[in-house]
């Protein structure tokens, strides 16, 4: 029973590692840049949100509804005026890029907020559970996190599958100039996918604030947990993202429980090199490689 | 009226220069098809009309409007389309949605998934599969689909028959009247110069990156289009 309550622990928080990881698949799939600043883009979605619930007296859900947007159009910004420029230049001047972006965003928040550990403040929400058998419960907050992550995989799914600017987003990540011959803007919708994926992990990030407590260094940890769901569910699929997110999420709850809570994490990064040492394309690879 | 004038183009790729001061105009409603050899420049001066790449040296006008220096996307939107050399399909995505993406500009016009189903039935029973599945001929047919997805006012198609079985080729080229009939003008480059004498109305051949010959399909003999093909 104390297995099984660590096992729906761990799918819940997966839903969490999956919203935190779809960003990171997205800009890979369609741009192939690995965005090294993933995790502290989330950590400054979650500044963001505690400077504003700390001057303006807002509660935490609200601060969703101007961090994330806000976060959005710094996306697109940081595509069309930043990487853009370095994504001719070769394989590797994206990759310094946001690595000088997560050196810049890590000191920068040190600065502005200190070296202390903070949280989102969401009251008695943190702690109300959902009793389902006397050894079981569920609490109603990671239940909520959990439908949101799952919520916004499917929608970005479907905008994928059944929008035109969904279906010039694959385009161009097949072949971006017969897409430009389409008469697609590849920098448009480069910046698109950047400035989605900038909400969603900043959705992540806030919640991540609200479950537990954040440091301003605290980002890399979270990109490599990024990293390993949506290596273990396969690149360039959402569904695998989601499930590779499950995966790892219940292989560190249920390593925290049958072994000790030391090593929970650990057992998470087992779990992601067995999956890279006997099935290297994930769960759900993509069908067609390009 | 001409739709479309290229003025003494010279084109480059760094340092080499793969076209001369070429010149040609296309006239609304017509077919042009430009042969030469491998090499020759074809593809150069489709992809410079296209806008994958910038003219070093001269102009070109479309319906009236210098597009030099205009990037692909918005020369698309203008009605400048095609289907390039490889056919350069989208793989991971369906027949059904390679089309739709080529109605990404949202033209309107006598063109959609449907009108292009009846010109190439074949296309019509591959709708769901992914364009990675398909024969060279049946991708090569989903290519021409997809650049008419735009409804293009000028149409490029380079190099139709690479690679393709000559029964494939006769298919395509088929549908060829069908496309100018619909009021749509076509520029293309070809190597099979059978094909070229038969569905264009002027022929231009180009050899090392110059303009040596240009006349009617008609008024032109085997032996001058040998000659300048060849460089005789």
């Amino acid at each position: 029973m104390v297995v099984t309550n660590a096992f729906v622990q761990g799918i819940l928080l997966g839903g969490l590692y999956a919203l935190f990881a779809c960003g990171l698949s997205l800009m890979f799939g369609v741009m192939r840049v690995v965005n090294l600043a993933h995790g502290d883009l989330s950590i400054m979605a979650a500044f963001g949100a505690l400077a504003l619930v700390d001057s303006l007296h807002l509660a935490p859900f609200v601060t969703l509804l101007i961090v994330v947007p806000a976060m959005a159009v710094l996306g697109y910004l940081v595509q069309r005026g930043v990487l853009q420029r370095s994504l001719h230049v070769s394989a590797l001047a994206p990759l310094l890029v946001t690595f000088g972006i997560s050196i810049i965003l890590q000191n920068g928040l040190q600065e502005v907020f200190s070296a202390d550990n903070r949280a989102l403040n969401i009251g008695s929400l943190a702690t109300a559970s959902l009793r389902i058998t006397n050894q079981l419960s569920v609490g109603w907050f990671s239940l909520l996190v959990f439908g949101v992550g799952v919520t916004v995989l499917v929608a970005l799914q479907l905008f994928l599958s059944r929008t035109s600017t969904g279906r010039a987003m694959r385009a161009t990540s097949d072949d971006q100039e017969a897409a430009q011959l389409m008469g697609i803007d590849n920098r448009h919708i480069y910046s698109l996918a950047t400035a989605i994926a900038f909400a969603t992990v900043s959705v992540a990030g806030i919640f991540l604030g609200m479950r537990t407590s954040f440091t301003p260094t605290a980002g890399p940890a979270l990109l490599i947990f990024a990293f390993e769901a949506v290596i273990i569910g396969g690149l360039g699929s959402l569904w695998g993202t989601l499930l590779g997110g499950i995966a790892l999420g219940v292989a560190q709850t249920v390593g925290a429980q049958v072994f000790s809570p030391a090593y929970g994490i650990l057992t998470g990064h087992l779990v992601f090199l067995a999956v890279l040492a006997l099935r290297p394309q994930g769960f759900l690879p993509k069908a067609v490689t390009v | 009226m001409t739709l479309l004038s290229v003025d003494h183009v010279d084109a480059r790729y760094g340092d080499f220069q793969a076209l001369f001061d070429v010149s040609l105009a296309v006239r609304e409603g017509e077919t042009l098809a430009v042969i030469g050899a491998n090499g020759a420049g074809k593809s150069t001066l489709l992809k410079t009309i296209a806008g994958l790449l910038r003219p070093a040296r001269g102009e070109v006008t479309f319906n009236g409007q210098a597009v030099g220096a205009l990037p692909a996307h918005r020369r698309v939107a203008m009605g400048i389309s095609m289907a390039p050399e490889g056919r350069r399909l989208f793989p991971s995505l369906t027949v059904e949605d390679n089309l739709l993406v080529g109605a990404y500009s949202g033209r309107s016009g006598p063109w959609n998934v449907a009108a292009v189903c009846r010109l190439f039935p074949l296309v019509a029973e591959r709708r769901s599969r992914l364009a990675a599945r398909l024969s060279g001929g049946e991708q090569q047919a989903v290519a021409i689909g997809r650049a008419l997805m735009s409804n293009p006012r000028l149409l490029l198609l380079d190099e139709v028959s690479l690679g393709l079985a000559p029964v494939v080729v006769e298919q395509l080229y088929a549908a060829l009247p069908q496309i100018a009939a619909s009021g749509t003008t076509v520029l293309l480059v070809e190597q099979d110069v059978r094909q070229a004498l038969r569905v264009a109305d002027r022929i231009q051949c180009l050899l090392e990156g110059r303009t040596v010959l240009e006349g009617t399909a008609g008024s032109l003999t085997r032996e001058q289009i040998a000659a300048a093909y060849f460089g005789v």
